[in-house]
Protein backbone atom coordinates (compact mmCIF):
# COMPACT_ATOMS: atom_id res chain seq x y z
CA UNK A 1 0.00 0.00 0.00
CA UNK A 2 2.69 2.26 1.37
CA UNK A 3 4.67 1.98 -1.99
CA UNK A 4 1.99 3.50 -4.45
CA UNK A 5 2.90 6.72 -3.23
CA UNK A 6 6.94 5.61 -4.09
CA UNK A 7 6.12 4.47 -7.46
CA UNK A 8 3.94 7.84 -8.09
CA UNK A 9 7.30 10.00 -7.57
CA UNK A 10 8.93 7.95 -10.68
CA UNK A 11 6.18 9.51 -12.75
CA UNK A 12 7.19 13.08 -14.41
CA UNK A 13 3.83 13.93 -14.54
CA UNK A 14 2.63 13.45 -11.11
CA UNK A 15 6.17 14.58 -9.61
CA UNK A 16 5.69 17.98 -11.72
CA UNK A 17 1.97 18.63 -10.31
CA UNK A 18 3.79 17.71 -6.64
CA UNK A 19 6.16 20.40 -7.27
CA UNK A 20 3.61 22.93 -8.73
CA UNK A 21 1.89 22.69 -5.73
CA UNK A 22 4.50 22.63 -2.73
CA UNK A 23 6.71 25.23 -3.74
CA UNK A 24 4.22 28.07 -1.94
CA UNK A 25 4.50 25.97 1.32
CA UNK A 26 7.87 25.82 1.26
CA UNK A 27 8.79 29.15 -0.46
CA UNK A 28 6.38 31.56 1.80
CA UNK A 29 7.51 29.60 5.21
CA UNK A 30 10.95 29.76 4.24
CA UNK A 31 10.99 33.58 3.66
CA UNK A 32 9.31 34.07 7.15
CA UNK A 33 12.04 31.99 8.90
CA UNK A 34 14.89 33.76 6.61
CA UNK A 35 13.44 37.50 8.02
CA UNK A 36 12.49 36.40 11.67
CA UNK A 37 15.97 34.64 11.93
CA UNK A 38 17.67 37.85 10.31
CA UNK A 39 15.55 40.23 12.75
CA UNK A 40 16.61 38.15 15.71
CA UNK A 41 20.06 37.63 14.64
CA UNK A 42 20.85 41.10 14.01
CA UNK A 43 19.16 43.00 16.46
CA UNK A 44 17.54 40.77 19.15
CA UNK A 45 20.46 38.70 20.08
CA UNK A 46 22.93 40.20 22.54
CA UNK A 47 26.50 40.39 21.63
CA UNK A 48 29.05 37.73 21.99
CA UNK A 49 31.40 37.95 24.93
CA UNK A 50 34.18 37.55 22.90
CA UNK A 51 33.33 38.40 19.95
CA UNK A 52 31.41 40.85 20.17
CA UNK A 53 29.11 42.02 17.28
CA UNK A 54 31.42 40.24 14.73
CA UNK A 55 29.80 36.89 15.45
CA UNK A 56 26.60 37.95 14.04
CA UNK A 57 28.11 36.33 10.72
CA UNK A 58 27.36 33.01 11.91
CA UNK A 59 23.96 33.65 11.14
CA UNK A 60 24.31 33.64 7.37
CA UNK A 61 27.94 31.53 7.28
CA UNK A 62 26.48 28.59 9.41
CA UNK A 63 23.30 28.04 7.29
CA UNK A 64 25.42 28.28 4.04
CA UNK A 65 27.70 25.34 5.28
CA UNK A 66 24.97 23.60 6.28
CA UNK A 67 23.54 23.73 2.34
CA UNK A 68 26.72 23.02 1.02
CA UNK A 69 26.58 19.94 2.79
CA UNK A 70 22.98 19.21 2.83
CA UNK A 71 22.62 19.70 -0.83
CA UNK A 72 25.48 17.47 -1.94
CA UNK A 73 24.54 14.91 0.07
CA UNK A 74 20.73 15.25 -0.93
CA UNK A 75 22.91 15.23 -5.10
CA UNK A 76 24.53 11.98 -4.19
CA UNK A 77 21.55 10.60 -2.96
CA UNK A 78 19.11 11.25 -5.94
CA UNK A 79 22.07 10.24 -7.99
CA UNK A 80 22.12 6.92 -6.33
CA UNK A 81 18.84 6.53 -6.43
CA UNK A 82 18.57 7.05 -10.64
CA UNK A 83 21.69 5.02 -10.98
CA UNK A 84 20.71 1.92 -8.99
CA UNK A 85 16.89 1.89 -9.83
CA UNK A 86 17.52 3.98 -13.06
CA UNK A 87 14.72 6.39 -12.50
CA UNK A 88 15.19 9.40 -14.54
CA UNK A 89 13.07 12.05 -11.78
CA UNK A 90 15.98 10.55 -9.53
CA UNK A 91 18.44 11.93 -11.98
CA UNK A 92 16.27 14.98 -12.18
CA UNK A 93 16.10 15.86 -8.82
CA UNK A 94 20.35 15.10 -8.92
CA UNK A 95 20.65 18.10 -11.82
CA UNK A 96 18.29 20.57 -9.76
CA UNK A 97 20.72 20.75 -6.60
CA UNK A 98 23.75 21.13 -7.92
CA UNK A 99 23.89 24.91 -9.22
CA UNK A 100 22.05 25.90 -5.49
CA UNK A 101 25.08 23.81 -3.60
CA UNK A 102 27.51 25.48 -5.34
CA UNK A 103 26.37 28.87 -4.80
CA UNK A 104 25.90 28.47 -1.00
CA UNK A 105 29.62 26.38 -0.98
CA UNK A 106 30.90 29.68 -2.45
CA UNK A 107 28.84 32.04 0.13
CA UNK A 108 29.88 29.87 2.94
CA UNK A 109 33.76 30.03 2.30
CA UNK A 110 33.11 33.74 1.50
CA UNK A 111 31.26 34.75 4.71
CA UNK A 112 33.61 32.17 6.46
CA UNK A 113 36.59 34.15 5.14
CA UNK A 114 34.99 37.31 5.80
CA UNK A 115 34.58 35.93 9.86
CA UNK A 116 37.68 34.68 9.82
CA UNK A 117 39.49 38.07 9.50
CA UNK A 118 39.03 39.79 12.18
CA UNK A 119 38.51 36.55 14.78
CA UNK A 120 41.85 34.51 13.59
CA UNK A 121 43.72 37.25 11.94
CA UNK A 122 43.86 35.37 8.44
CA UNK A 123 41.08 34.93 5.50
CA UNK A 124 42.17 31.68 4.55
CA UNK A 125 43.76 28.64 6.34
CA UNK A 126 44.50 25.75 4.82
CA UNK A 127 43.07 24.00 7.44
CA UNK A 128 41.22 20.96 6.88
CA UNK A 129 37.48 21.90 7.27
CA UNK A 130 38.01 24.92 5.02
CA UNK A 131 39.87 22.96 2.59
CA UNK A 132 37.80 20.45 2.11
CA UNK A 133 34.82 22.80 1.98
CA UNK A 134 36.87 24.40 -1.20
CA UNK A 135 37.43 20.70 -2.05
CA UNK A 136 33.67 20.86 -2.02
CA UNK A 137 32.77 23.48 -4.28
CA UNK A 138 35.05 22.01 -6.93
CA UNK A 139 33.25 18.85 -6.90
CA UNK A 140 30.02 20.85 -7.94
CA UNK A 141 32.03 22.64 -10.68
CA UNK A 142 33.09 19.02 -11.94
CA UNK A 143 29.69 17.73 -11.63
CA UNK A 144 27.93 21.02 -13.30
CA UNK A 145 30.84 20.92 -16.03
CA UNK A 146 30.31 17.01 -16.83
CA UNK A 147 27.23 17.71 -17.04
CA UNK A 148 27.54 20.18 -19.67
CA UNK A 149 29.88 19.00 -21.98
CA UNK A 150 27.87 15.18 -22.27
CA UNK A 151 25.37 16.08 -24.48
CA UNK A 152 23.27 12.74 -24.20
CA UNK A 153 21.28 13.28 -21.70
CA UNK A 154 21.05 9.77 -19.83
CA UNK A 155 24.82 9.51 -20.40
CA UNK A 156 25.34 13.08 -18.67
CA UNK A 157 22.82 11.30 -16.13
CA UNK A 158 24.69 8.25 -15.32
CA UNK A 159 28.24 9.57 -15.59
CA UNK A 160 27.47 13.05 -13.36
CA UNK A 161 25.50 10.25 -10.78
CA UNK A 162 28.96 8.23 -10.34
CA UNK A 163 30.94 11.23 -9.51
CA UNK A 164 28.46 12.44 -7.12
CA UNK A 165 28.43 9.28 -5.31
CA UNK A 166 32.49 9.21 -5.64
CA UNK A 167 32.55 12.56 -4.07
CA UNK A 168 29.85 12.05 -1.47
CA UNK A 169 33.04 11.10 1.05
CA UNK A 170 33.92 14.27 1.21
CA UNK A 171 30.78 15.47 3.56
CA UNK A 172 31.50 13.27 6.31
CA UNK A 173 35.59 14.12 5.89
CA UNK A 174 34.57 18.22 6.36
CA UNK A 175 31.68 17.71 9.78
CA UNK A 176 33.80 15.45 11.09
CA UNK A 177 37.59 17.20 10.27
CA UNK A 178 37.14 19.87 13.32
CA UNK A 179 36.97 16.47 15.82
CA UNK A 180 39.39 14.20 14.33
CA UNK A 181 42.36 17.31 13.49
CA UNK A 182 42.49 20.09 15.81
CA UNK A 183 42.77 23.20 13.69
CA UNK A 184 41.67 26.74 13.33
CA UNK A 185 37.89 25.79 12.88
CA UNK A 186 35.51 26.06 16.23
CA UNK A 187 34.32 23.10 17.68
CA UNK A 188 30.83 22.10 16.79
CA UNK A 189 28.63 24.18 18.65
CA UNK A 190 24.90 23.51 17.45
CA UNK A 191 25.35 20.06 16.60
CA UNK A 192 25.76 18.86 19.86
CA UNK A 193 22.36 18.68 20.55
CA UNK A 194 22.34 17.28 23.94
CA UNK A 195 23.44 20.67 25.55
CA UNK A 196 24.21 22.94 23.03
CA UNK A 197 26.80 25.99 23.98
CA UNK A 198 24.83 29.06 22.97
CA UNK A 199 22.07 30.49 24.96
CA UNK A 200 18.49 30.13 23.91
CA UNK A 201 18.82 34.10 22.45
CA UNK A 202 21.36 33.39 20.44
CA UNK A 203 20.57 29.74 19.70
CA UNK A 204 16.89 30.54 17.86
CA UNK A 205 17.63 32.68 15.18
CA UNK A 206 20.05 30.65 14.40
CA UNK A 207 17.85 27.68 13.96
CA UNK A 208 15.44 29.85 12.28
CA UNK A 209 18.02 30.31 9.93
CA UNK A 210 18.74 26.81 9.23
CA UNK A 211 15.62 26.15 9.27
CA UNK A 212 14.44 28.52 6.39
CA UNK A 213 17.21 27.89 4.37
CA UNK A 214 16.25 23.92 4.43
CA UNK A 215 12.99 25.25 3.14
CA UNK A 216 14.21 27.56 0.72
CA UNK A 217 16.25 24.75 -0.84
CA UNK A 218 13.05 22.59 -0.85
CA UNK A 219 10.99 25.52 -3.02
CA UNK A 220 14.10 26.24 -5.21
CA UNK A 221 14.85 22.37 -5.94
CA UNK A 222 10.99 22.28 -7.00
CA UNK A 223 11.16 24.61 -9.78
CA UNK A 224 14.10 23.53 -11.18
CA UNK A 225 13.10 20.28 -11.04
CA UNK A 226 9.54 21.38 -12.97
CA UNK A 227 12.02 23.27 -15.81
CA UNK A 228 14.19 19.28 -15.77
CA UNK A 229 11.03 17.52 -16.22
CA UNK A 230 10.20 19.22 -19.40
CA UNK A 231 13.09 19.68 -20.71
CA UNK A 232 13.28 16.12 -20.62
CA UNK A 233 9.72 15.12 -21.48
CA UNK A 234 9.53 14.24 -25.11
CA UNK A 235 5.74 13.15 -24.53
CA UNK A 236 3.90 15.47 -24.96
CA UNK A 237 0.41 14.55 -23.61
CA UNK A 238 0.34 16.05 -20.04
CA UNK A 239 2.78 18.83 -20.93
CA UNK A 240 0.12 20.83 -23.09
CA UNK A 241 -2.39 20.55 -20.14
CA UNK A 242 0.60 21.31 -17.53
CA UNK A 243 1.88 24.52 -19.62
CA UNK A 244 -1.92 25.70 -20.16
CA UNK A 245 -2.12 26.55 -16.13
CA UNK B 1 19.87 -35.18 -43.16
CA UNK B 2 22.05 -36.52 -46.34
CA UNK B 3 25.80 -37.36 -45.45
CA UNK B 4 29.08 -35.34 -45.95
CA UNK B 5 31.27 -36.84 -48.02
CA UNK B 6 34.40 -38.11 -45.76
CA UNK B 7 36.83 -35.20 -46.69
CA UNK B 8 34.37 -32.76 -45.60
CA UNK B 9 33.23 -33.95 -42.98
CA UNK B 10 37.21 -34.31 -41.76
CA UNK B 11 37.82 -30.54 -43.06
CA UNK B 12 34.82 -29.68 -40.38
CA UNK B 13 35.51 -31.61 -37.62
CA UNK B 14 36.69 -29.54 -34.53
CA UNK B 15 40.33 -29.85 -33.95
CA UNK B 16 41.68 -32.18 -31.47
CA UNK B 17 41.82 -30.96 -27.93
CA UNK B 18 39.20 -28.95 -29.19
CA UNK B 19 37.23 -29.81 -26.19
CA UNK B 20 39.37 -28.97 -23.48
CA UNK B 21 38.41 -25.24 -24.26
CA UNK B 22 38.17 -23.20 -20.31
CA UNK B 23 36.87 -19.87 -19.74
CA UNK B 24 39.65 -17.64 -18.60
CA UNK B 25 39.66 -17.10 -14.79
CA UNK B 26 39.53 -12.68 -13.89
CA UNK B 27 42.74 -13.04 -12.95
CA UNK B 28 44.14 -14.82 -16.01
CA UNK B 29 42.68 -12.16 -18.11
CA UNK B 30 43.37 -9.16 -15.69
CA UNK B 31 47.03 -10.96 -16.22
CA UNK B 32 46.56 -11.14 -19.93
CA UNK B 33 45.32 -7.28 -19.74
CA UNK B 34 48.62 -6.38 -17.93
CA UNK B 35 50.77 -7.37 -20.33
CA UNK B 36 48.93 -6.28 -23.24
CA UNK B 37 49.27 -2.83 -22.31
CA UNK B 38 52.57 -3.03 -21.27
CA UNK B 39 53.77 -4.54 -24.73
CA UNK B 40 52.06 -2.11 -26.44
CA UNK B 41 53.39 0.99 -24.52
CA UNK B 42 56.73 -0.38 -25.09
CA UNK B 43 55.98 -0.07 -28.50
CA UNK B 44 55.91 3.55 -28.31
CA UNK B 45 58.42 4.83 -25.88
CA UNK B 46 58.02 8.07 -27.05
CA UNK B 47 54.82 8.87 -25.33
CA UNK B 48 56.10 7.12 -21.80
CA UNK B 49 58.75 9.69 -21.95
CA UNK B 50 56.54 12.84 -22.47
CA UNK B 51 54.52 13.13 -18.49
CA UNK B 52 58.47 12.44 -17.11
CA UNK B 53 59.94 15.08 -19.30
CA UNK B 54 57.34 17.35 -17.98
CA UNK B 55 57.87 16.51 -14.55
CA UNK B 56 61.09 17.31 -15.08
CA UNK B 57 60.77 20.71 -16.98
CA UNK B 58 58.07 21.56 -14.10
CA UNK B 59 61.01 20.70 -11.52
CA UNK B 60 63.55 22.91 -13.35
CA UNK B 61 61.01 26.05 -13.84
CA UNK B 62 61.54 26.65 -9.91
CA UNK B 63 65.34 27.16 -9.15
CA UNK B 64 64.82 29.82 -11.91
CA UNK B 65 61.85 31.32 -11.24
CA UNK B 66 62.24 31.58 -7.43
CA UNK B 67 66.10 31.54 -6.23
CA UNK B 68 69.25 29.11 -7.24
CA UNK B 69 69.37 29.24 -3.62
CA UNK B 70 69.59 25.80 -2.72
CA UNK B 71 68.96 26.57 1.18
CA UNK B 72 65.75 28.72 -0.02
CA UNK B 73 64.68 25.84 -2.28
CA UNK B 74 64.71 23.12 0.29
CA UNK B 75 61.73 24.69 1.97
CA UNK B 76 59.89 24.73 -1.09
CA UNK B 77 60.50 21.05 -2.35
CA UNK B 78 57.27 19.10 -1.02
CA UNK B 79 55.26 21.92 -2.82
CA UNK B 80 57.13 21.81 -6.32
CA UNK B 81 57.51 18.07 -6.07
CA UNK B 82 53.72 17.11 -5.38
CA UNK B 83 52.44 19.57 -7.66
CA UNK B 84 54.73 18.43 -10.62
CA UNK B 85 53.65 14.74 -9.71
CA UNK B 86 49.69 15.64 -9.44
CA UNK B 87 50.25 17.72 -13.17
CA UNK B 88 52.50 14.81 -14.76
CA UNK B 89 50.30 12.17 -13.05
CA UNK B 90 47.13 14.22 -15.29
CA UNK B 91 49.27 14.42 -17.80
CA UNK B 92 49.70 10.81 -18.10
CA UNK B 93 46.21 10.15 -17.64
CA UNK B 94 45.01 10.99 -21.44
CA UNK B 95 46.97 7.93 -22.23
CA UNK B 96 45.21 5.34 -19.86
CA UNK B 97 42.11 4.76 -22.05
CA UNK B 98 42.35 6.58 -25.40
CA UNK B 99 43.79 4.47 -27.41
CA UNK B 100 42.18 1.30 -26.23
CA UNK B 101 38.66 3.62 -27.20
CA UNK B 102 39.54 4.12 -30.21
CA UNK B 103 40.22 0.91 -31.29
CA UNK B 104 37.29 -1.02 -29.97
CA UNK B 105 39.11 -3.35 -27.24
CA UNK B 106 37.15 -1.56 -24.43
CA UNK B 107 33.97 -2.15 -25.59
CA UNK B 108 35.46 -5.93 -25.77
CA UNK B 109 36.46 -6.09 -22.16
CA UNK B 110 32.54 -4.35 -21.03
CA UNK B 111 31.34 -6.92 -23.41
CA UNK B 112 33.33 -10.15 -22.72
CA UNK B 113 31.69 -11.45 -19.38
CA UNK B 114 34.84 -10.86 -17.75
CA UNK B 115 35.41 -9.02 -14.71
CA UNK B 116 35.65 -5.75 -16.23
CA UNK B 117 36.41 -4.17 -12.58
CA UNK B 118 39.62 -7.03 -12.78
CA UNK B 119 40.54 -5.61 -16.09
CA UNK B 120 40.55 -1.80 -15.16
CA UNK B 121 42.36 -2.47 -12.15
CA UNK B 122 44.66 -4.25 -14.55
CA UNK B 123 45.08 -1.31 -17.00
CA UNK B 124 45.52 0.97 -14.02
CA UNK B 125 48.23 -1.27 -12.73
CA UNK B 126 49.81 -0.91 -15.93
CA UNK B 127 49.27 2.52 -16.34
CA UNK B 128 51.26 3.21 -12.89
CA UNK B 129 54.05 0.87 -13.54
CA UNK B 130 54.59 3.31 -16.85
CA UNK B 131 54.10 5.97 -15.29
CA UNK B 132 54.00 6.38 -11.74
CA UNK B 133 56.98 4.35 -11.32
CA UNK B 134 59.52 6.14 -13.18
CA UNK B 135 58.45 9.27 -11.18
CA UNK B 136 59.06 7.74 -8.15
CA UNK B 137 62.22 7.16 -9.46
CA UNK B 138 62.77 10.77 -10.66
CA UNK B 139 61.24 12.19 -7.49
CA UNK B 140 64.05 11.88 -5.62
CA UNK B 141 66.58 12.92 -7.84
CA UNK B 142 64.25 16.52 -8.30
CA UNK B 143 64.31 16.35 -4.38
CA UNK B 144 67.80 16.52 -4.59
CA UNK B 145 68.74 18.94 -7.15
CA UNK B 146 66.32 21.23 -4.93
CA UNK B 147 68.68 21.13 -1.91
CA UNK B 148 67.17 18.26 -0.17
CA UNK B 149 69.43 16.07 1.73
CA UNK B 150 70.28 12.26 0.82
CA UNK B 151 68.48 11.59 4.44
CA UNK B 152 65.24 12.37 3.42
CA UNK B 153 65.18 9.94 0.05
CA UNK B 154 63.91 6.74 1.55
CA UNK B 155 61.14 8.85 3.04
CA UNK B 156 60.23 10.68 -0.65
CA UNK B 157 60.73 7.34 -2.35
CA UNK B 158 57.95 6.01 -0.18
CA UNK B 159 55.72 8.83 -0.02
CA UNK B 160 55.75 9.62 -3.90
CA UNK B 161 55.27 5.72 -4.77
CA UNK B 162 52.02 5.20 -2.29
CA UNK B 163 50.87 8.69 -3.54
CA UNK B 164 51.34 7.78 -6.95
CA UNK B 165 49.07 4.51 -6.99
CA UNK B 166 46.32 6.49 -5.28
CA UNK B 167 46.66 9.02 -7.96
CA UNK B 168 46.53 6.90 -11.04
CA UNK B 169 43.26 5.06 -9.50
CA UNK B 170 41.69 8.10 -8.65
CA UNK B 171 42.35 9.30 -12.18
CA UNK B 172 40.67 6.49 -13.95
CA UNK B 173 37.81 7.08 -12.31
CA UNK B 174 37.70 10.43 -14.20
CA UNK B 175 39.12 9.47 -17.25
CA UNK B 176 36.43 6.44 -17.25
CA UNK B 177 33.45 9.28 -16.97
CA UNK B 178 34.97 10.95 -19.88
CA UNK B 179 36.02 8.58 -22.40
CA UNK B 180 35.70 9.53 -25.89
CA UNK B 181 34.85 13.46 -25.10
CA UNK B 182 36.88 15.97 -26.96
CA UNK B 183 39.34 18.10 -25.68
CA UNK B 184 38.40 16.83 -21.86
CA UNK B 185 41.60 17.34 -20.57
CA UNK B 186 40.72 20.79 -18.72
CA UNK B 187 37.84 18.93 -17.04
CA UNK B 188 39.58 15.73 -16.32
CA UNK B 189 41.63 17.66 -13.88
CA UNK B 190 38.84 19.18 -12.45
CA UNK B 191 37.32 16.16 -11.95
CA UNK B 192 39.96 14.52 -10.70
CA UNK B 193 42.08 17.45 -8.48
CA UNK B 194 39.22 17.81 -5.72
CA UNK B 195 39.58 14.18 -5.20
CA UNK B 196 43.41 13.91 -5.48
CA UNK B 197 43.77 16.64 -3.20
CA UNK B 198 43.92 14.58 0.63
CA UNK B 199 46.70 12.25 -1.20
CA UNK B 200 48.63 16.02 -1.91
CA UNK B 201 48.55 16.79 1.47
CA UNK B 202 49.32 13.93 3.16
CA UNK B 203 52.26 13.35 0.44
CA UNK B 204 53.60 16.76 1.06
CA UNK B 205 53.49 16.42 4.96
CA UNK B 206 55.64 13.22 4.32
CA UNK B 207 58.38 15.07 2.43
CA UNK B 208 58.34 17.55 4.80
CA UNK B 209 59.18 15.33 7.51
CA UNK B 210 61.59 13.65 5.29
CA UNK B 211 63.55 16.81 4.68
CA UNK B 212 63.50 17.58 8.36
CA UNK B 213 64.08 14.27 9.78
CA UNK B 214 60.90 14.12 11.41
CA UNK B 215 58.85 10.86 12.08
CA UNK B 216 56.93 10.13 8.93
CA UNK B 217 54.63 7.23 10.18
CA UNK B 218 51.89 8.95 10.66
CA UNK B 219 51.69 10.53 6.95
CA UNK B 220 52.79 7.33 5.38
CA UNK B 221 50.17 5.25 6.89
CA UNK B 222 47.42 7.51 6.00
CA UNK B 223 48.74 7.37 2.51
CA UNK B 224 48.79 3.72 2.86
CA UNK B 225 45.10 3.63 3.87
CA UNK B 226 44.43 6.15 0.95
CA UNK B 227 46.12 3.48 -1.27
CA UNK B 228 43.93 0.55 0.39
CA UNK B 229 40.67 2.70 -0.34
CA UNK B 230 41.49 3.42 -3.70
CA UNK B 231 42.63 -0.15 -4.84
CA UNK B 232 39.68 -1.05 -3.49
CA UNK B 233 37.24 1.22 -4.95
CA UNK B 234 38.21 3.13 -7.80
CA UNK B 235 38.28 0.20 -10.20
CA UNK B 236 34.68 -0.73 -9.17
CA UNK B 237 33.85 3.26 -10.06
CA UNK B 238 35.88 3.10 -13.26
CA UNK B 239 34.00 -0.07 -14.54
CA UNK B 240 30.62 1.60 -13.58
CA UNK B 241 32.13 4.78 -15.57
CA UNK B 242 33.07 2.98 -18.65
CA UNK B 243 29.99 1.10 -19.12
CA UNK B 244 27.88 4.20 -19.13
CA UNK B 245 30.30 5.79 -21.29
CA UNK B 246 30.17 3.06 -24.00
CA UNK B 247 26.05 2.84 -24.04
CA UNK C 1 20.90 53.08 15.20
CA UNK C 2 24.55 53.92 13.90
CA UNK C 3 25.47 51.64 16.95
CA UNK C 4 23.78 49.20 14.87
CA UNK C 5 24.93 50.03 11.71
CA UNK C 6 28.48 49.64 13.27
CA UNK C 7 28.48 46.16 14.31
CA UNK C 8 30.79 46.61 17.12
CA UNK C 9 33.44 47.94 14.89
CA UNK C 10 32.84 44.78 12.48
CA UNK C 11 31.05 46.21 10.08
CA UNK C 12 33.41 46.08 7.48
CA UNK C 13 33.26 42.21 7.71
CA UNK C 14 29.38 41.69 9.01
CA UNK C 15 27.88 43.76 6.60
CA UNK C 16 29.38 41.90 3.01
CA UNK C 17 28.82 38.94 4.96
CA UNK C 18 25.02 39.21 5.16
CA UNK C 19 25.19 40.86 1.50
CA UNK C 20 27.20 37.75 -0.12
CA UNK C 21 24.91 35.64 0.92
CA UNK C 22 21.60 37.53 0.42
CA UNK C 23 22.79 38.02 -3.10
CA UNK C 24 23.19 34.12 -2.84
CA UNK C 25 19.54 33.49 -2.22
CA UNK C 26 18.10 36.62 -4.80
CA UNK C 27 20.16 35.02 -7.27
CA UNK C 28 18.90 30.84 -6.96
CA UNK C 29 15.58 32.52 -6.68
CA UNK C 30 16.43 34.37 -9.81
CA UNK C 31 17.94 31.64 -11.53
CA UNK C 32 15.66 28.80 -10.94
CA UNK C 33 12.69 30.92 -11.94
CA UNK C 34 14.46 31.56 -15.79
CA UNK C 35 15.02 28.15 -15.69
CA UNK C 36 11.58 26.85 -15.21
CA UNK C 37 10.49 29.95 -18.32
CA UNK C 38 13.31 28.89 -19.83
CA UNK C 39 11.81 25.43 -20.07
CA UNK C 40 7.85 26.44 -20.30
CA UNK C 41 9.06 28.09 -23.63
CA UNK C 42 10.90 25.37 -25.33
CA UNK C 43 8.34 23.13 -24.21
CA UNK C 44 5.40 25.26 -25.82
CA UNK C 45 7.42 25.60 -28.74
CA UNK C 46 8.39 21.85 -29.52
CA UNK C 47 4.40 21.47 -29.11
CA UNK C 48 3.91 23.78 -31.42
CA UNK C 49 5.81 22.17 -33.75
CA UNK C 50 4.32 18.79 -33.52
CA UNK C 51 1.39 19.85 -33.60
CA UNK C 52 2.13 21.89 -37.07
CA UNK C 53 4.06 18.54 -38.19
CA UNK C 54 1.30 16.03 -37.42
Amino acid sequence: MTWTWFHRLGSPPYVYGLAQRLTPWLGWPAALLIAGGLWGGLLLAPPDYQQGDGYRIIYVHAPSAWMSLMVYTTMAAAAAVGLIWRIKVAHAVAASCAAIGASFTFAALVTGALWGQPMWGTYWQWDPRLTSELILLFLYLGYIGLRAGLEDTQRADRASAVLAVVGVINVPIIHYSVTWWNSLHQAPSVMRLAKPTLPPSMLVPLMMMLLGFTLLFGALLLVRLRAQILARERSSAWIREALGT
Amino acid sequence: MTELPANVAAAIAPAAGADDFRPLSSLAAARMALRRDLTLAFRQRGQLVQPLAFFAMVTLLFPLAVSPELARLREIVPGVLWSAELLASLLALEFLFRDDVQDGTLEQYALSGQSLTALLFAKTTAHWLLTGLPLTVMAPLAALSLGAPTSAVAGIVASVALGGVTLSLIGSIGASLTLGMKRSGALLSLLTLPLSLPVLIFGARATQLAITGGVLVAPLELLGALAVLGVTLAPLAAAAGVRISLE
Amino acid sequence: MKEFLDMGGYAAFVWPAYAVTLAVIALNIYWARRELEQARAAARRRLATQERGS
